[in-house]
C-alpha cells in the first residue's frame, strides 16, 4: 500500500518540493485522478530505492501550480495532466496548450469521468477550412 | 550572429524505431535547442485499462509494450499482487525472472543493432538481430509466442517451463554467448564506433539525477540505480550487481548495455539451476481494494505503475511511467549544443520506446 504520503496544498506545494531537491530526491512522475468533486494530485519522488508522496486535493476548476522550476522533469507530465484532465497548470516551463498528446480531434479531457457523458461525445468538432464548412 | 533554422527531425526518420518528433533549432550546423512532439502512437491505454476487469488488465499492460511486453504485465501483477495480498509461488518468482531477463537480452540487442544501423554500420546491425533470434526462439518454445507471451498472471504464471525445456535454454544460451563474442567486440572496440560515440551526448552525473534519467542512462553516468536490487520476484535469491559506467556519454551508455546482455544472461542461468519445484499459481480471491506504486527494471530502466482499485472488478485508476518517458528531459539536454549528424547517435542510444512512452 502506499505509505510515506505528505498532504500538501497549492501554497506549501513549491515548499515542500523544494524541500525534498534540498534532501537528494529525484522527481519520478505524477498521477492525477478524477475523484469527482476535485482532484487528487500525487507528486512521487524516490530517494535510495524508497518512495515519498506528496498529495494534493485540488478542487474543481481551480488551477494547479507547476513544479518544473524545481524539478524540470515535471513539465512533461504536467502538460499531459492538462491534456488528460483539463486542468490548467500555472508556470510550466514548455506549455503545450493542451496538445502534448492528444490530436486535435480527440476527446477533451478523456480521463475525466463525467458520469453520464461517454469520451466520445467530448470529441472537438473539426475546424471549419476556409470557405468550407465543417464536417 | 549566426542564422537559425528549425529542423523536425521525425516523426518518420530512417533512424527512428518508433514515431517521435524532435524539433531541433540549429546554429549552422550545431543544435541550440530541441523540443519533444509526441502524440503519434497514442492509444490511451490508462483509459482501457478502467474499462476492463482487473484479470484482463494484465493482457492489456502487457500490450503497452512490443519489446519488453512481459515486464509490463509482471509490473502490473506484482501491484495487484501487493493491494490483494497475495503471494506468489516460488517457482512462479523464478520463472517471471527467467522471461524478463530473456526479453532484457533481446530489447539490448535489439536497440545495440539499431545502434549500429544508426551510424551506418548494417553488417553489426544484421550480426546482432541474428543473435536476437536465439532468444526469440527460446520464448516461442516455452510460451508459443515471440514477444507477447501472456504467461503472467496475478498469483503467478499461467505456464510451467519443463526439465526438458529448461536444458534446452542452457545449450541455446551458450550458441548466444559463442555468436556474441565474435560480434560485440565489434561494438566495443572498433575505431570508428567509438569515433561516433565517444564524447558525444555527454550526460553528467548531476545532472542526470537532476533531470530524473533512469536505467542504463543513469548507469551510464555513474548512478549505481538498479531495481532489480530491491530483490523483487527472485531477484533477491539471484548473484546480481548493477552494472555501471562513469563515460556519461553514448558510449558509456552502450557499454552499459553490452555488459548487461552477459549479466542477463548470467541471471537466467542462475535462475533456471535454482528453479525450485512447486506450483505456479496461487489462488486469487475478491477484488483489488487500495492504492499502490509498483517499480521493476525493465531493459530501459525503472518502469514505474500506480494502480488503484476499489473493491469492484474495474480500477478506479490506472498510471504507468515508462522510462523512456523519464529519459526524455535528459535527451533535451544532452542535443543541446551537439552537431545535427550526431542527433541519431544520441537519440538511439537512450533507446527510446515511443509506443511505451505514450500508451
Amino acid at each position: 500500500m502506499l505509505t510515506n504520503v505528505t498532504e500538501v496544498n497549492p501554497s506549501n506545494l513549491h515548499a515542500e518540493v523544494f524541500a525534498l531537491q534540498r534532501k537528494g530526491h529525484r522527481f519520478v512522475t505524477m498521477t492525477c485522478s478524477d475523484l469527482g468533486d476535485g482532484f487528487d494530485v500525487l507528486y512521487h519522488f524516490d530517494l535510495n530505492y524508497e518512495l515519498r508522496h506528496l498529495r494534493l486535493r485540488l478542487p474543481l476548476k481551480e488551477p494547479l501550480p507547476s513544479i518544473s522550476d524545481v524539478f524540470f522533469a515535471a513539465v512533461l507530465i504536467e502538460n499531459e495532466i492538462k491534456d488528460m484532465f483539463g486542468i490548467d497548470v500555472q508556470g510550466m516551463a514548455i506549455d503545450y496548450k493542451g496538445r502534448f498528446l492528444l490530436a486535435e480531434d480527440a476527446p477533451r479531457a478523456p480521463l475525466l469521468k463525467t458520469v453520464g457523458v461517454p469520451v466520445d461525445a467530448r470529441i472537438r468538432p473539426k475546424q471549419a477550412p476556409e470557405g468550407g464548412q465543417a464536417s | 550572429m549566426s542564422r537559425r533554422s528549425i529542423i523536425p527531425f521525425g516523426p518518420q526518420h530512417p533512424v527512428l524505431p518508433e514515431p517521435v518528433q524532435l524539433r531541433l533549432i540549429l546554429e549552422d550546423e550545431k543544435v541550440v535547442e530541441a523540443l519533444p512532439a509526441l502524440g503519434y502512437c497514442h492509444r490511451g491505454v490508462e483509459k482501457i485499462v478502467e474499462k476492463k476487469d482487473f484479470v484482463q488488465d494484465v493482457y492489456v499492460t502487457e500490450r503497452i509494450c512490443g519489446i519488453c511486453s512481459f515486464m509490463h504485465s509482471m509490473n502490473y501483477c506484482q501491484g495487484i499482487e501487493t493491494i490483494m495480498g497475495v503471494e506468489v509461488p516460488a517457482r512462479a518468482r523464478f520463472l517471471r525472472v527467467i522471461w524478463a531477463e530473456l526479453h532484457r537480452v533481446h530489447s539490448h540487442l535489439l536497440i545495440l543493432g539499431l545502434t549500429a544501423d544508426s551510424f551506418g554500420f548494417e553488417n553489426l546491425f544484421m550480426q546482432l538481430w541474428r543473435a536476437r533470434e536465439i532468444i526469440l526462439g527460446l520464448m516461442e518454445k516455452t510460451t508459443g509466442s515471440r514477444i507477447l507471451l501472456s504467461t503472467c498472471a496475478i498469483g503467478g504464471v499461467r505456464r510451467d517451463i519443463p526439465a526438458d525445456l529448461c536444458a534446452e535454454i542452457m545449450r541455446q544460451l551458450d550458441t548466444l554467448e559463442k555468436q556474441l563474442e565474435e560480434v560485440l567486440p565489434a561494438l566495443v572496440k572498433d575505431y570508428s564506433v567509438k569515433k561516433r560515440m565517444c564524447g558525444v551526448g555527454v550526460l553528467p552525473r548531476d545532472k542526470a539525477h537532476e533531470l530524473g534519467a533512469v536505467g542504463p542512462v543513469a548507469r551510464g553516468s555513474g548512478i549505481k540505480m538498479d531495481f532489480r536490487t530491491t530483490g523483487y520476484a527472485a531477484y533477491g535469491e539471484l548473484e546480481f550487481e548493477p552494472i555501471v559506467e562513469t563515460g556519461g556519454d553514448c558510449y558509456a551508455r552502450t557499454l552499459v548495455r553490452v555488459r548487461e546482455v552477459t549479466a542477463s544472461i548470467n541471471l537466467v542461468r542462475q535462475a533456471v539451476q535454482k528453479l525450485p519445484e512447486g506450483p505456479i499459481l496461487a489462488p486469487v480471491k475478491g477484488n483489488p481494494n487500495g492504492e499502490t506504486m509498483n517499480r521493476i527494471e525493465q531493459p530501459r530502466g525503472e518502469l514505474a505503475f500506480y494502480i488503484k482499485g476499489n473493491g469492484t472488478k474495474n480500477l478506479e485508476r490506472f498510471r504507468a511511467r515508462m522510462p523512456t518517458y523519464a529519459n526524455l528531459p535528459p535527451l533535451l539536454h544532452m542535443l543541446t549544443g551537439c552537431q545535427l549528424a550526431d542527433v541519431p547517435v544520441i537519440v538511439i542510444a537512450i533507446d527510446p520506446c515511443i509506443s511505451c512512452t505514450e500508451r
